[in-house]
């Protein structure tokens, strides 16, 4: 654990005797100890909030798996009414499993956009940051195929369209949706090797997970106002400081949890999911999840196959290359007012692409308005809002971030991170108000 | 038995110096017995984990037994003129279209129509001689897969529902993001109506 010196002292003798052969309290002993910058906010919760998630979605997802069916004519059936209606509180524990994908992701945003603010991508921490993007890939995986499992109208079109992406590329295409599907389209052979993927994957992430707290505990936390921590006195032991954070981060996270759950458990959801399978009906208006609909309007927006998959992959790719793409020498967001501006409108643009993705494909933004045209283009149409919000988003990553860097002056950035909670009442960004010793 | 091993390594090392302190002829070094160990010893690794990872790649592929599902005889007469059926075959949807002869001179015309089309060709290459009136084509938007839905679009054929792919009467791409017309599979026509897909 970096430079971290143990302060661990066995203090019985099985202690000593396990310590010398396998040293894992000292291991758990030294991760509650570490030393942890004592300026991070409610943003830096969502870490042990996501931890809690996946907690929960392996629990549950183990339960479910002991009533469900895979097979195609029983999925369906095992699922509206063997778990839904006579499994003992079946309903709740698909409630929590279903609605905790949605909690699952809408922490990994908030973590993502805390990371992107605070400049916690840049270095020594690129490896950190890689690790998060493949823990976020690997979710998203496990949420399609978990999504599919229930083998409703929209898990059967949904991972038909999904699964046909892998079409676009020539040549290979054809063949390798054959290998993804074992058939000539999705059938039963499909949903199969889902289920068998959907329960392996979380592993796979818990494993990611593990090398992802691994590499934050080499260099030690980022914090808000982005400077390195220089002497103990920056920092408090992760325990019982942090613990007692996020614990209490959790438990209103958990509220808000619960009010899915126990008050709108199909909000999330589409009707569609309500009727089985038809392999030869599409739904009249096929969506994904929430969480995937910014890249699939991207993926709409654009009028070619091919490219439209490839532009889809490389919104992803962005998130991947952005530590060597930002050439500034600041790391948090709090001294680059220009910067934030732009980040600001980013997040605009991915939650327009987000409510394009919900929209028919040849809808209006405004309905009736007609006036927004260009030449032969309805600017006012949500495939034109998708263009554009698709250009803002590969623009912020590939020209704006690059070239900010360099042109950007920066605010006077505090000598240590220490400075700005001391100095609190004078001139200091709003973020960093907690001042614990005046506030008792 | 440790130190007799390690006595055995250290009698190798000298070995192989001797062996690589040997030029030859050419001036270059005599690959020892060793290096052909290692090289060998990799390259049966390699194609062990090869042989392994091949028939765990190709058991994804379809199964004899879906693969079996080859063909399908259906009786076209039950499908009245203007009317539309989709029939499942290879677990895959088929549309069979009884077209008006409207819908067939439109297909036609538009044969000449060839800029606005993505993957040009004629109307006559997308049915059999003598049945024109019979249009079967894969349900399959050359999109993503959606099954399109009839009369709806601007080009009297079929609108995709999930991206917008607009199709012709002839069931060809003219508008939206799918990239082919929709795939005429191979069928044939046993007698003016029993058709055999596949």
């Amino acid at each position: 654990m970096s430079d971290h010196p143990s302060t661990y002292q066995p203090n019985t003798a099985i202690e000593r005797w396990l310590d010398t052969r396998l040293p894992i309290i000292r291991f758990g002993a030294d991760l509650m100890s570490f030393p942890t910058p004592r300026n991070l906010n409610y943003w830096y919760t969502f870490g042990g909030i996501l931890a809690f998630c996946l907690g929960v979605q392996i629990v549950t997802g183990i339960v479910l798996a002991m009533h469900y069916d895979p097979s195609g004519a029983g999925a369906f059936l095992s699922v509206q009414r063997g778990i839904m209606r006579d499994v003992n509180y079946g309903w709740l524990i698909r409630g929590l499993h279903a609605n905790g994908a949605s909690m699952f992701f809408l922490a990994v945003y908030i973590h993502i956009l805390r990371g992107l603010y605070y400049g916690s991508y840049k270095a020594p921490r690129e490896v950190l940051w890689l690790l998060g993007c493949v823990i976020y890939v690997l979710m998203m995986a496990t949420a399609f195929m978990g999504y599919v499992l229930p083998w409703g109208q929209m898990s059967f079109w949904g991972a038909k369209v999904i699964t046909s992406l892998f079409g676009a590329f020539p040549f290979i295409g054809k063949p390798l949706t054959a290998l993804l599907w074992g058939g000539f389209s999705v059938d039963e052979p499909t949903l199969n090797r889902f289920f068998s993927l959907h329960y392996l994957l979380p592993f796979a992430i818990a494993a990611v997970v593990a090398l992802h707290i691994w590499a934050l505990h080499v260099p030690g936390n980022a914090n808000p106002t982005g400077v390195e921590v220089k002497s103990k006195s920056d920092t408090l032991p992760f325990h019982p400081y942090y613990t007692v954070k996020d614990l209490f981060a959790i438990s209103v996270f958990m509220i808000l949890f619960a009010v899915f759950v126990f008050y709108m458990p199909e909000a999330l959801g589409k009707v569609d999911n309500q009727s089985m399978a038809d392999p030869l009906k599409t739904p009249a208006h096929i969506v994904p999840e929430w969480y995937l609909l910014p890249f699939y309007a991207i993926l709409r927006a654009i009028p070619d196959k091919l490219i439209g998959v490839l532009a889809l992959a490389g919104a992803l790719g962005m998130l991947f290359i952005l530590p060597w793409l930002d050439t500034s020498k600041v790391r948090s967001m709090r001294y680059r007012p220009q910067y934030r501006m732009f980040f600001f409108i980013w997040i605009v643009a991915c939650a327009a692409l987000g409510w394009c993705g919900a929209q028919e494909p040849d809808g209006q933004v405004i309905h009736g308005l007609t006036t927004f045209n260009l030449i032969d283009y309805d600017l006012n149409s949500v495939t034109w809002l998708s263009r554009i919000s698709s250009i803002y988003y590969f623009a912020y990553f590939l020209v704006i971030t690059p070239l900010l860097g360099l042109t950007e002056t920066p605010l006077p950035v505090p000598d240590s991170l220490y400075t700005p909670v001391l100095s609190h009442p004078a001139g200091v960004p709003s973020g960093a108000a907690a001042a614990p010793e005046t506030k008792g | 038995m440790v130190r007799g091993l390690y006595r055995a390594r250290i009698s190798f090392k000298v070995a192989d110096s001797l062996a690589h302190s040997a030029p030859v002829a050419d001036g270059s070094a005599d690959p020892s017995r060793r290096d052909f160990i290692h090289i060998a010893a990799a390259a049966a690794t390699l194609g062990g984990v090869a042989a392994v990872a091949w028939p765990l790649i190709d058991e994804l592929n379809p199964a004899a037994d879906t693969l079996a599902l080859a063909s399908l005889e259906y009786d076209v007469s039950k499908v009245a003129l203007g009317q539309q059926v989709t029939i499942s075959w290879r677990k895959q949807p088929v549309f069979i279209r009884h077209r008006t002869p409207a819908e067939i001179a439109k297909a036609k015309a538009d044969d000449h129509v060839t800029a606005d089309m993505k993957d040009p060709e004629p109307d006559a290459n997308r049915v059999k001689a003598g049945h024109e009136e019979w249009l079967i084509v894969l349900a399959s938007c050359t999109h993503l897969g959606c099954v399109p839905v009839f009369a709806q679009g601007d080009y009297g054929g079929w609108l995709c529902p999930c991206h917008g792919s607009q199709y012709d009467t002839s069931a060809r791409i003219r508008k939206g993001p799918a990239p082919k017309n929709l795939e005429v599979p191979e069928y044939a026509f046993l007698s003016d109506t029993k058709v055999k897909i596949g």
